[in-house]
């Protein structure tokens, strides 16, 4: 595209970025400030993550970008056409082809292999700042490792309702050492992070922050010996293509109180479907 | 002088390679990448060691030279506009015999990313003294070669580790292939 330089972003601004990604590898969990900068789109729909798509993407990269799981939102087909337009990649939809992943809030449900990244968007990158307000303090307790707060936190909540009342954006803790908000993913992806053979990073535009996760390394989600953590999801299989494993979005149909259960990852969903057809 | 030798041929480009080459190096401790394929160095820097440079260093951050890398801060200074420091100011330590890491920026418990890293060009990377490698980026533990390290090395890594986060992270480089080895890294001698 011209007037604009490769994947939008500036010289510069990409080292800065590349700086923070290599530090924020070395050390896993660890949110590590960046200069965000205002990109064309208003914060809260990707802008962290979109920097740093911008400042790992290269031309031979196939790019796939979803939003909730699907790959046909709004949000999922802007920032798609975004890279398109400003660095010419190739963009696609399957899950195993892309080498760069851009997510809001799903991890895909096959799962991903050594070599891809996949690209978080962050609203809230500090898990401590819902029981802290105070940035300065939650720095010293991530400084300190000391998380008691968020256990007392979750033991309120099974004191209070049974069971840990988390169910997105649920708190791990990576390498044993720095808690770290795995953004709003459903609890039920929590495993996927753990030992994932994926680089995984993740962007906070307005917040301006930058962690990551290596690949194979240790994420667990925080719990408690007599109450272990447990994903849930709804419990049906999906309308579409049948699977009774996947995680499912529920949407209403009509006004008669119609609804149905699908799979939220439309990839995942369309090839079995391709599957089922093919074999009929 | 060596101001008259070219940077990337292609600087948007180029350095988006090299990055993602030490990416991919920094978050597989040990793997060896190929980098700057094609780059003229500027002595006595090999390529891999430069195209570090011209990938990650501008105004922003500082450089420190050793004794030996310092021939080539002129190339340095006009290529990426970054100034020349002190070894605990520094960023960024270009380095061709390790340098003493417990007197390097290693960053404070609350900013632990401060810590500098550290470019240091090695006679051979796969050969040479074996070390045992694990941690985060690696399934299980690895085993790594590299030629041109201390004596003591396993002891001196030790105790960058122990201070984890804070610490200082290696890039090793050797004619166009670089391996790193990220301060959240366990190492042993074999």
């Amino acid at each position: 595209m011209n007037g604009y330089n490769f994947a939008y972003l500036d010289e510069q601004t990409k080292r800065m970025i590349r700086r923070a990604l290599l530090k924020a590898v070395a050390i896993p969990g660890h949110q590590i400030p960046f200069g965000s900068r205002e990109m064309p789109l208003p914060y809260g729909w990707g802008t962290g993550g979109i920097q740093v798509t911008a400042a790992v993407l290269g031309p031979d990269d196939v790019l796939k970008v979803i939003d909730q799981g699907a790959d046909d939102t709004t949000n999922a087909v802007s920032i798609r056409r975004f890279f398109a337009r400003t660095a010419g990649v190739a963009t696609k939809t399957h899950t195993s082809v892309a080498t760069i992943i851009q997510t809001r809030h799903r991890i895909p449900e096959q799962a991903l292999t050594e070599g891809q990244i996949l690209v978080y968007q962050v609203p809230m990158p500090d898990p401590l700042a819902k029981l802290e307000p105070s940035r300065a303090e939650t720095t010293r307790m991530h400084g300190l490792a000391e998380y008691g707060l968020m256990h007392v936190k979750l033991y309120e909540d099974i004191t209070r309702f049974g069971h840990v009342s988390i169910s997105y954006d649920y708190p791990v803790m990576v390498n044993d050492r720095y808690l770290m908000s795995p953004s709003p993913i459903p609890a039920y992806d929590n495993p996927k992070l753990s030992r994932n053979p994926a680089l995984q990073l993740f962007g906070a535009g307005r917040e301006k922050r930058i962690y990551a996760i290596p690949p194979h390394t240790e994420v667990r989600s925080l719990d408690f010996d007599d109450h272990p953590f447990r994903t849930t999801r709804a419990p049906h299989a999906c309308d579409l293509c049948g699977d009774d494993a996947s995680y499912l979005d529920e949407v209403v149909t009509d006004n008669q109180g119609g609804r149905m259960f699908v799979c939220s990852d439309t990839d995942h969903c369309a090839s079995r479907q391709a599957l089922k057809e093919a074999a009929e | 002088m060596s101001l008259d030798l070219p940077g990337f041929a292609d600087p948007v480009l180029g350095a988006q390679r090299a990055f993602r080459a030490v990416l991919d190096a920094m978050s597989h401790p040990g793997r060896i990448v190929r980098v700057g394929e094609g780059l003229v160095s500027p002595a006595p820097l090999c390529s891999a060691a430069a195209a570090c440079v011209l990938a990650l260093v501008d105004q922003d951050v500082r450089v420190h030279a050793d004794a030996e890398a310092v021939a080539a801060a002129d190339w340095l200074r006009f290529h990426t506009g970054t100034t020349l420091c002190g070894l605990a100011e520094a960023d960024f330590v270009l380095a061709l015999a390790l340098p003493d890491l417990a007197g390097l920026a290693a960053g404070s418990d609350d900013a632990p990313e401060l810590g500098a890293s550290v470019i240091l060009q090695v006679a051979a990377l796969g050969a040479g003294r074996r070390f045992m490698i694990e941690g985060p980026g690696l399934a299980v533990p690895a085993a790594f070669a590299v030629d041109g390290l201390p004596e003591d090395f396993a002891g001196i890594w030790a105790a960058n580790h122990r201070r984890f986060p804070r610490g200082v992270d290696l890039i090793l480089c050797a004619g166009d292939r670089l391996a790193a080895l990220p301060r959240s890294l366990r190492i042993r001698e074999v």
